[in-house]
């Protein structure tokens, strides 16, 4: 099978996010990773490789730092690698990223599978998936927490997606998109060799020329970024000499705040 | 003609989930700001309890697709008809509520309308005609200003962030009905089968919450029974008492029952009960956390509680910072006496 996986690199899930002076947003010295949703997107599609046969590649539309998340989805076991990058897609927004995405598959023709992260934890949008699914005109499951069956040469496979009410359990056909929820298991850590192998790979950059493509349409600005207010809250401590004394206190306090 | 201002009613089996009825209010409220009415849009089959639920939520008027196609939410019925619709009636705006399925289907209909999409925003405004949204971004770390350009605006509301308006039984109006977009030999997908999860409230939804981290599993006095001898799986034992003390309190307080990635990786409750930046972001009114440290990717999860409780036994504890309240003590002293506490005063005892 030909597979891709669409990867990103954001801020560590610890770091102290702030916007600056300069309205530019900072994570001081805190590492960029391969965020964190993507892992579980690469674990399936590499468990999906280790199952069908085939290749996966793993695609990262951003600058240099977007190597940060490649070489760790390189290390866990993706095949290759290819980085996006123009100076006419600074700006971008969950559909322009789509419409570049969607353009990199058809670029690579003959795929069988996409995988998703389920969200991005900088933009927290989760819209890029769907969205890559409907412009491509394949069908989309998001949130898969299992495959049922994939069936290469009939074309068909069934998964199970988490939804509010549990699981929904869809089957279609391929080539499809699919997105990756946590419950599909812990992601693998990579292993020594794939780590120096993925320090020594060479990682095409396409441009939105090689794509043959305009930088699409930004619809959605954001004309400002704050830090959020500061919880206005000094944490009353309850005491007293017993358990059932703090708890009477403590029972009393949240009645008067009326949210029962 | 007056503007439209869509709000999507998410549904499972024809059962409106009730953030929906949050789109309906926040429709209500752009409708009188822009000069528009606020208008249901309805997906399913065999929907019409759902219509007039939407009419006594406040829509002036009710779009609805009633097709077998539609039973079952799948994404490209849905996302087709409705675009499908909008094309029709060309609406300013479309609201979704934040739901899985709310947050999927403004997706792809921006992607079928080649239109902005703002997903998951706990505030709006409008400025100069403009609808100007406010959204958490990097976890709540930093909040952004978002304003989609052209039309139909389309945005998710986050579950709990917008008022529930009032029902009002006599309320009814217009509905317009209109034709699914696809037929059943055009879906490649198929709905297989469902595997629901026992009730029990959603968390997402829910105005209360009571959470457990590693604490729960904490108490040395408890001894487990003698067959259990595994140091895991006795600590995995330990904590299924100590949820039973949280979900307890839960019962009484009518509360959701949360937890710590820390819980839920050591075992001790499923993943679907996970708080934070890898599990639920949620917003009650009140968040009782009992053992949790409030790392700072617990903190993205929960830090929009109105009012939060820490229950732990070190005063240090970053979740101290963030609450309201805060006892310094065992859990499993504290949380069964506020049960009992609460059981008397609500008259549950
Ligand atoms: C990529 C990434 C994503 C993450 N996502 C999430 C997420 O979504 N949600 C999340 O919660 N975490 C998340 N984490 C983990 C997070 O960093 C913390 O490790 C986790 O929240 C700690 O859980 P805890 O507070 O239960 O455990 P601990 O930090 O071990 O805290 C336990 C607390 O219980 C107290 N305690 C012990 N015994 C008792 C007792 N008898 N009575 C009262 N108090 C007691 C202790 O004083 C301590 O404060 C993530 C981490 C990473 C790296
Ligand atoms: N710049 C990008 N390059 C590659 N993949 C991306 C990019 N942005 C988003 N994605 C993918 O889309 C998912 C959802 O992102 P988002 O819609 O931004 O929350 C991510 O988990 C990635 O799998």
């Amino acid at each position: 099978m030909k597979i891709l996986v669409f990867v990103k690199v954001t801020p560590d899930t610890a770091a102290t996010v702030k916007v600056d002076e300069a309205g530019n947003v900072t994570w001081g010295d805190a590492p960029l990773v391969l965020n964190p949703w993507d892992e579980y997107a690469v674990e399936a599609a590499l468990q999906t490789k280790e199952a069908h046969g085939g290749s996966v590649t793993v695609v990262s539309m951003g600058d240099e730092s977007a190597l940060e998340a490649i070489r760790r989805a390189l290390a866990m076991g993706c095949n290759d690698a290819i980085r996006i990058e123009d100076p006419a897609l600074a700006e971008d927004d969950s559909l322009s990223t789509a419409k570049v995405l969607k353009a990199v598959v058809e670029k690579i023709g003959d795929v069988d599978m996409v995988f998703f992260g389920r969200q991005a934890i900088d933009g927290d949008t989760g819209l890029t998936p769907p969205q890559t699914a409907r412009l491509l005109g394949w069908p989309y499951i998001g949130l898969v927490a299992a495959f049922r069956e994939i069936d290469p040469d009939g074309g068909q496979f069934t998964a199970e997606r988490t939804i509010e009410e549990g699981r929904q359990v869809l089957s279609s056909r391929l080539p499809a998109v699919v997105s990756v929820a946590k419950d599909f298991g812990e992601p693998r850590y990579p292993s020594f060799m794939g780590i120096r192998k993925a320090a020594r790979a060479k990682v095409p950059v396409w441009s939105l020329a090689d794509l043959g493509l305009e930088a699409p349409a930004v619809k959605v600005r954001l004309p400002e970024l704050q830090n959020p207010p500061k919880r206005e809250v000094v944490c009353e401590f309850i005491e007293g000499d017993t358990p059932e004394e703090i708890a009477e206190k403590l029972a009393d306090k949240i009645l008067a705040e009326k949210v029962l | 003609m007056s503007k439209q201002i869509w709000a999507y009613i998410d549904h499972f089996k024809g059962e409106p989930l009730m953030p929906s009825w949050e789109a309906i209010g926040a429709a209500q409220m752009l409708a009188e700001k822009l000069g528009g009415e606020a208008v249901a849009v309805i997906l399913g089959n065999g929907m019409d309890a759902a219509v007039q639920a939407a009419f006594h939520y406040g829509a002036a008027k009710v779009i609805v697709a009633d097709d077998a196609t539609l039973a079952d939410y799948r994404p490209e019925p849905y996302a087709e008809t409705l675009a499908a619709a909008a094309a029709e009636h060309n609406p300013a705006v479309i609201l979704f509520p934040t739901t899985t399925r709310g947050r999927e289907l403004a997706a792809m209909a921006g992607a079928a309308l080649d239109a902005g999409v703002i997903a998951d925003i706990i505030d709006m405004d409008v400025v100069d005609g403009k609808i100007v949204t406010t959204r958490p971004v990097y976890a709540g770390k930093l909040l952004a200003k978002a304003v989609a350009e052209g039309e139909p605006q389309i945005i998710s509301l986050r579950v709990r962030a917008f008022a529930k308006p009032e029902a009002d039984e006599s309320r009814s109006g217009e509905v317009v009905k209109v034709a699914a977009a696809l037929s059943e030999d055009d879906i490649a997908t198929k709905v297989v089968e469902y595997a629901t999860t026992e009730g029990g409230v959603s968390l997402t939804e829910a105005a209360i919450i009571v959470s457990g981290g590693r604490g729960v599993s904490n108490n040395p006095d408890l001894a487990p029974p003698p067959d259990i001898t595994d140091e895991n799986e006795i600590e995995v034992w330990r904590a299924k008492q100590g949820f039973k003390l949280i979900g307890e309190l839960a019962e009484t307080l009518g509360a959701a029952v949360g937890a710590s990635r820390a819980a839920v990786d050591a075992g001790y409750i499923p993943y679907e009960h996970q708080v934070g930046q890898t599990g639920k972001v949620v917003s009650p009114d009140l968040y009782i956390a009992c053992g949790i440290s409030g790392a700072i990717q617990h903190q993205a999860g929960m830090r929009n509680s109105k009012v939060i409780v820490a229950i732990n036994t070190d005063p240090e504890a970053p979740i101290f910072k963030l609450a309201r309240y805060g006892v310094v003590g065992d859990l499993w002293k504290i949380v069964p006496a506020l049960n009992e506490a609460f059981k008397k005063k609500l008259g549950k005892a």
